[in-house]
């Protein structure tokens, strides 16, 4: 990828922190940086679409220490969850012979395991010696018919935000708008029904399917998401799709705003997470598609679900009142999380908002207030202190400060996606809240806590 | 003899492989309050975070030199030294690893100059030892990368005999103990229990035992390694009275560690099972020049004893493997103790140990091809990462964890394999695996003339 395209990636009209310094996201600081690479943002975007062969280009590390570790599920193909290398060793990178190896590789998926399509992940070191990806690909395509798409994200361009970004534009610029959508099936007849996307939602621990049936009581069908549960064929109709949601993250709102440039499809930014949330996400898609009748319905089922869920939640509300609750977690989390926390009757002292914008702090003051703790830098060290200075009941964060907290003896609840909990829609809300009690409510907490019953001895001796 | 097969297809599918600059990581791990800074992209070591991570459910000390496009293109030493310095002003580490990535090796990058310039910039830093070590992800894997980095380790902080005036058998009790990457910290911790019963104390090079055993530490956070064999300890094993090598990975770290101190060395390529126990206790029994204890003669007569009721079970049991070289070797050693046939066996990358696995041959590849001859092969039983709980599923077989990652199941890295009791719980698990396969029960003959009918089975499907 040449740096003027990596340039023009970076620049995102769509995203309020492009006019900051921050645009694009700062240089790493090398021996004091943590998060992924821009292949591994690539990979988590896509690698949910399940029926196809994502082929990672280059020696085993990129694949070797990340395949089939993600949270997210399929309803069907299982075909995602096969770790796929060129394995390059050294003889391929001194004597070039990494694209031969890709063809080859890219014949020996296609015929062994007749995929929908075939991703191609570049990765630093066939970046470096300049393996031109993008032509192989176009060969392999044309030799054998099966659609094989170039995703250029070596780990060096950025960050994993612009990872993101890379495989949303590969999207759009190679699948989408190549097929048209099914017709409806049988058990539509006689209903009015909008085709809809979803974009940047990863069906983690299969929580998609919380919402997916509330969707189909309203006739809403989800063409295409952008990559929970997603196949191949429904990612080339999302052009189609009259009203599109960016799910719960900013990172291919480059997808949702192309998408409104060539198809003029509309778009909002929402969550699933809490109760007010998912409400407040079903009214945007009726208020966008401008249907009257839906409109009328959204609100039928949004008073039933609400409702029942507000009974299922009394017993947990009552152990959850007044609980505080630290979240330490980036972007539009930061916000879509504390609304269903609230929900939950807890209260959340401090977020995290590294990776959110200018908007997401407004949105944030707007929920926890004008003097909202918003915790910049997160050093595991002071996160910490922040929990026992603010007497805090949880810690709330992504799994890769899990065990940070647990060594410091801290409640804690993983967020991120690697989990294996659901929590979206409003089904994920008891679930969201068993966790929650399960964790803070732990017998285990005073174990740990206290020293071996000798030290006391001696202590006191 | 076993025939080595080696790689024939182009695409890599289910790599059983985890990198060599895993591997040097890893062993950077075992030493106290130290950490390793990967030379390369931050994804190098965002992903190699959240593999020993879930491995290990521990906090992991892992850096990167964080390279991007400019790094990249117009040379990375100065990230290099960028990152020391702020590793040395953070956290003050006893020791620094700089294990490269492919990335790195692939631009030309000179990590020793980056070190030498650190050096020369940052005097006041002078006392902190930084180890760097070539460990390209595009040649070994995590066994390799493990060993080199240890050799590495010990030819940058043991003092030579010459220089020091150390002198072998001056600590007439203390043992060095150069342990690969296939022994878990639980073996370890049990090859430590070993080696005390004979009145020895043992140096290890490098002790995961002590910190990634997974314990609950009174320090509530540590940005370094919280435990591990203490770096200033290198100073001494030159007086050991002898040195312990288990794996024939670690081979070259013990040339290394014999050319500098002189101290004599006992090599082992494993410690699965009867035989290589013994081996063992033989060879500690004259450096420490006491009779084998009682207690391990005890423990002797319960391993023979498990292999009597085993054998029934694990005799002409068909087993696939697949796993780094010492270990896959460890592995088909011990299930041919008993009768056991290993019928399947894959390793990542080729080494000479394999040409001693109890097989006819062994194939360097992936978990498909592991599938792919298990499935041939009509294997019982799977032995592998977690990676192979899919492929077991496949084959309809059972899987018994071992290797690097494991994460899918709690406490693998605390799991035995070794010495007589490790070896004896390994069978007990290996043979109650095989009773549930129901092996040689006679399937009933429905007689086509018979007047039962048709009858659907319990909860059966068609």
């Amino acid at each position: 990828m040449k740096p003027k395209e990596i340039a023009e990636l970076l620049d995102e009209p769509a995203c309020a922190h492009n006019s900051k310094a921050k645009s694009g996201c700062a240089r790493p600081k090398p021996g004091a940086t943590a998060g992924g690479c821009a292949f591994d943002g690539a990979q988590i975007a896509l690698l949910p679409i399940a029926d196809v062969a994502h082929i990672v280009h280059g020696p085993i590390a990129c694949a070797g220490s990340s395949w089939d570790n993600r949270g997210t599920r399929s309803s069907g193909s299982r075909l995602f969850r096969i770790g796929m290398t060129t394995d390059l060793t050294e003889q391929d990178v001194i004597m070039g012979r990494g694209e031969k190896r890709l063809l080859h590789a890219i014949k020996q998926a296609i015929e062994h395991y007749h995929p929908a399509a075939v991703f191609v992940y570049n990765t630093c070191v066939p970046a470096l010696i300049g393996d031109d990806i993008g032509a192989v690909c176009k060969d392999a395509e044309a030799r054998w018919g099966t659609p094989v798409v170039p995703i250029d994200a070596a780990g060096f361009y950025g960050t994993k935000n612009l990872g993101n970004r890379i495989a949303g534009e590969a999207m759009v610029k190679y699948v989408c708008g190549r097929r048209e959508p099914d017709p409806l099936p049988a058990a539509a007849a006689g209903r009015t029904i909008h085709d809809i996307a979803l974009i940047g939602e990863y069906n983690i621990a299969g929580e998609l399917w919380h919402v997916l049936p509330l969707l189909d009581e309203l006739g809403l069908r989800v063409l295409c998401t952008l990559s929970g549960d997603a196949r191949f064929h429904e990612v080339q109709t999302m052009h189609r799709s009259q009203a599109n949601m960016m799910v719960c993250s900013k990172a291919m709102i480059n997808v949702a705003r192309k998408l409104q440039e060539r198809y003029a499809t509309p778009w909002f930014e929402g969550s699933f997470y809490g109760v007010r949330d998912v409400s407040q996400a079903l009214r945007d898609f009726a208020r966008l598609l401008n249907d009257a009748d839906l409109k009328q319905r959204t609100e039928q089922l949004i008073a039933r679900e609400e409702a029942a869920i507000d009974q299922a939640l009394v017993p947990w509300r009552e152990q959850l009142r007044g609980r505080k609750v630290l979240l330490y977690t980036g972007g539009v989390k930061s916000w879509s999380v504390i609304a269903a926390l609230q929900d939950l009757g807890m209260e959340v002292v401090a977020t995290g908002t590294k990776k959110s914008t200018e908007e997401d702090k407004a949105r944030i003051r707007e929920l926890m207030g004008q003097d909202a703790l918003m915790i910049e830098e997160g050093n595991p060290r002071a996160l910490i202190q922040l929990v026992h200075d603010y007497r805090v009941d949880v810690l709330i964060a992504g799994g890769r400060n899990m065990y940070t907290a647990l060594k410091a003896r801290i409640p804690f609840l993983d967020i991120n996606q690697e989990r294996e909990f659901g929590y979206a829609g409003y089904r994920g809300m008891v679930e969201l809240a068993r966790q929650l009690v399960l964790t803070i409510e732990s017998p285990i907490w005073s174990a740990v806590r206290q020293p071996a019953p000798w030290r006391h001895a001696i202590g006191e001796g | 003899m076993a025939t080595i097969i080696r790689r024939s297809k182009a695409l890599s599918v289910s790599p059983l492989k985890a990198s060599q600059t895993l591997g040097a990581a890893l062993a950077f791990l075992g030493f106290q309050r130290a950490i390793p800074m990967l030379h390369g992209s931050q994804g190098c070591t965002a992903f190699g975070k959240v593999f020993f991570v879930r491995h290990f459910r521990e906090p992991i000390p892992l850096q990167t030199t964080a390279m991007d496009q400019v790094t990249t293109v117009m040379g990375s030493e100065e990230a290099i030294v960028e990152g020391l310095k702020t590793l040395c002003e953070k956290s003050a580490p006893a020791l620094i690893g700089v294990p490269t990535t492919g990335l790195a090796e692939t631009q030309g990058s000179d990590p020793q100059m980056a070190i030498t310039q650190f050096r020369q910039r940052y005097p006041q830093f002078a006392a902190i030892p930084i180890v760097a070590i070539s460990t390209p992800d595009f040649s070994g894997a995590l066994e390799s990368g493990f060993a080199k980095a240890t050799a590495a380790i010990i030819a940058a902080l043991v003092p030579s005999a010459v220089r020091s005036g150390s002198e072998p058998g001056r600590q007439p009790r203390q043992v060095n103990v150069l342990v690969g990457s296939a022994l878990t910290p639980g073996d370890i911790e049990a090859l430590q229990t070993i080696i005390a019963a004979f009145d020895l104390e043992p140096l290890l090079l490098p002790d995961l035992s002590d910190s990634l055993d997974g314990h609950l530490d009174a320090e509530p956070f540590s940005p370094l390694t919280i435990g591990g064999t203490e770096v200033a300890a290198l100073q001494r094993a030159g007086d050991a009275v002898a040195t312990l090598v288990i794996g024939r990975s670690m081979c070259r770290a013990a040339d290394t560690l014999q050319q500098l101190t002189g101290v004599p060395d006992y090599r082992f390529d494993h410690l699965m099972g009867l035989a290589a126990t013994d081996t063992l206790l033989l060879a500690l029994s004259a450096i420490a020049e006491r009779p084998v204890p009682p207690k391990l003669e005890r423990q002797r007569a319960q391993l023979q004893d498990a292999m009597l009721d085993c054998h029934f079970m694990l005799g002409m049991g068909r087993f696939a493997i697949a796993a780094d070289p010492d270990l896959l070797h460890a592995f088909s050693a011990l299930l041919d103790e008993v009768g056991g046939r290993t019928v399947a066996a894959v390793a990542p990358i080729n080494a000479p140990i394999l040409q001693e696995v109890a097989a006819t041959s062994v194939k360097i590849g992936d978990l498909e091809d592991l599938e792919q001859i298990a499935r041939e092969q009509q294997a019982e039983l799977l032995i592998s990462n977690s990676h192979g709980a899919e492929s077991a599923a496949r084959l309809g077989i059972p899987l018994l964890r071992a290797g690097f990652p494991q994460y899918d199941q709690l406490g693998g890295y605390q799991r035995c394999w070794i010495g007589y009791q490790g070896s004896r719980q390994t069978l007990f698990d290996l043979a109650n695996m095989m009773l549930n396969l129901a092996r040689g029960e006679i399937h009933p003959y429905h007689s086509l003339l018979a007047q039962k009918g048709f009858e659907r089975p319990l909860g059966g499907s068609t």
